[in-house]
């Protein structure tokens, strides 16, 4: 039954992929990256090929936009203010989704390869990416505050434009890189590729890269909140032990 | 070398902590300070978030302070009695500490709490130290300087609940010392600082107690809370990062023996002036950075504190 199935899945694959005239196949250089004590960023090679089953299609040429986003977390944004002469956090506003990392590249400059109804419809360039995770309106400047968080994490090079970074060759071989940051946190990080002809979506593809914290950091930082009482213990003792230890080196080496 | 660091989520070059912790153990061994008030701002500095800044440097002070009680104790310059009565008021205080950084955490408000505390403590004593030894200084020029010490009888002895310290030669009530042990345990906590540069000075002025075992007697108070200190911030918070810790105590412990032999060339008169200035100099920047206009007005933090 269930051969059965997988066969009537095989024989329909190629009609449905035929109602599509571009279709994207993909290559990762990598499905997941560790965070071991040594991690120092990682860079994602991303590269794959148009596949069509009719001549080039009229209307413009084949762009690619690629975006690349961290797991989603709550974010509060706090502007300082002036009281009584020194410069203390006053407002704040949270916003309920922000991805801890973003980045977005392109074969040809944003404006050209997508237009703005695509951006709404699929939340692709990065304020977008940020305020359709809900920033709340309550606040008069709320935008203000989105766009602060934006402009510091951009800072951080947590989000990045890459415009133009893709080579595209013949309309038909990718390859886009995107560098991820040292100070990384763990999740599913989700990859989205779209095929857009005359800024109109032809083909979208999704998949993920695992991050996660391997080895020695892993267990550290799992102890540290399953067994807090254990890792404080174990924090003091290592510490202590460490210095008496690096005292006592340094006696010998005197003498 | 890149190190990144499991619970601050940051990575950082393993070098350059191994660089800071040693400065500052130069520094502290120069000075017979702990240097926390040093280390804490400087790990703000290189972006090390100050939550995870505070209760790491809590438990490097604990490491770095043990050798030294384990010296005092053998030569005997330590007054248990009066350590534990301080240690009681400490305990206390780290406790309230914490639930105040906890609170104002919640509120967005740490920073800034961090950083005036900063700011007032490191100001006033600076600034006592500064015209202590200036003063000293210009004693010492004077021929037949030294002005007669006299020992006051001020509200230290007129409180109740008196209490005998043999190894100071004090007859005192127990007050001062809970209050004082208090104090530093709440600057302990929110500061990540041992407070020996509040202790120190409170227990030679106020308690009237004997140089010689003020060292020990506060090292051993430190010890107990800051050691507290960071199991309430393990348990609480999170925020204890092991690597950090021992990167940055191994520098120091280095540092500090080199430190200690410079120390010991030096007047001790142009070393304490060096140390007010050093403190006065800390306590500027940071009050300038509440008092100029920040370059980045917004600031982000983890949501869901309240």
């Amino acid at each position: 039954m269930i051969r059965l199935f997988a066969l009537l899945f095989v024989t329909l694959l190629p009609t449905i992929a035929a109602a599509q005239s571009e279709e994207i196949v993909l290559g990762l250089s990598r499905d997941e990256v560790a965070i071991t004590a040594t991690f120092n960023g990682s860079d994602v090679l991303i590269f794959g090929a148009v596949k069509r089953d009719a001549p080039l299609p009229e209307g413009g040429p084949l762009e690619v936009i690629i975006t690349l986003a961290g797991p989603s977390e709550p974010v509060t944004v706090r502007r300082k203010e002036r009281i009584l002469g020194i410069w203390a956090n006053r407002d704040q506003i949270e916003i309920d989704a922000a991805p801890s990392f973003y980045a977005v590249a392109t074969s040809a400059p944003m404006g050209d390869a997508l237009s703005a109804v695509e951006d709404l419809r699929h939340n692709i360039t990065i304020p977008r990416a940020v305020n359709a995770s809900g920033a709340p309106s309550e606040l008069m400047d709320g935008l203000a505050f989105s766009n602060a968080l934006i402009r510091i994490r951009a800072g951080e090079g947590l989000y990045q434009v890459l415009d133009s970074t893709i080579d595209f060759e013949e309309e038909t071989l990718f390859r886009g890189q995107i560098t991820l940051p040292a100070a990384l946190t763990e999740g599913d990080y989700a990859i989205r590729i779209f095929l857009t002809r005359g800024g109109m979506i032809v083909d979208d593809y999704e998949t993920t890269i695992v991050v996660y914290k391997a080895g020695l950091e892993r267990w550290l930082y799992e102890t540290s909140r399953n067994q807090p009482l254990f890792y404080g213990l174990m924090s003091l003792a290592i510490a202590i032990a460490a210095g008496w230890l690096a005292s006592a080196a340094f006696r010998v080496f005197q003498r | 070398m890149q190190i990144y660091l499991p619970i601050a989520e940051v990575s950082v070059n393993a070098f350059l902590l191994l660089g800071l912790g040693g400065i500052v153990g130069i520094l502290s061994g120069m000075f017979g300070v702990g240097g926390g008030f040093l280390m804490t701002p400087l790990l703000f500095f290189i972006g090390i978030p100050p939550a995870v800044a505070v209760a790491t440097e809590a438990n490097q002070i604990v490491a770095s302070s043990f050798s030294g009680v384990l010296a005092h104790l053998r030569r005997k310059t330590v007054d248990l009695k009066m350590g534990t009565v301080l240690l009681i008021g400490g305990l206390i205080g780290a406790a309230i500490g914490v639930v105040l950084f906890n609170y104002l955490k919640a509120q967005g408000q740490v920073d800034l709490l961090v950083k005036l505390c900063y700011v007032v403590f490191l100001g006033v004593v600076g600034g006592l130290m500064f015209i202590e030894s200036l003063r000293a200084i210009r004693r010492s020029r004077k021929p037949g300087g030294g002005a007669p010490v006299r020992r006051k009888h001020g509200l230290v002895h007129a409180l109740p609940f008196k209490m005998k310290f043999r190894v100071s030669g004090l007859y005192i009530s127990v007050i001062p010392p809970l209050l004082v042990g208090l104090a530093v345990g709440i600057l302990a906590a929110i500061m990540g600082v041992g407070g020996g540069f509040i202790m120190v000075p409170a227990m030679i002025y106020l308690l009237g107690m004997p140089t010689k075992v003020v060292i020990g007697t506060s090292l051993f108070q430190i010890i107990f809370v800051t050691a507290f200190t960071t199991m309430l911030h393990a348990t609480t918070n999170f925020t204890v990062d092991i690597v950090l810790a021992v990167l940055l105590l191994v520098g120091g412990v280095i540092g500090a023996q080199i430190g200690t032999r410079i120390g010991v060339k030096m007047k001790a008169e142009s070393l304490r002036i060096l140390l007010a200035m050093m403190v006065l100099a800390v306590c500027g920047k940071l009050a300038l950075d509440l008092l100029l206009t920040p370059s980045e007005l917004y600031s982000l933090g983890a949501a869901g504190g309240h």
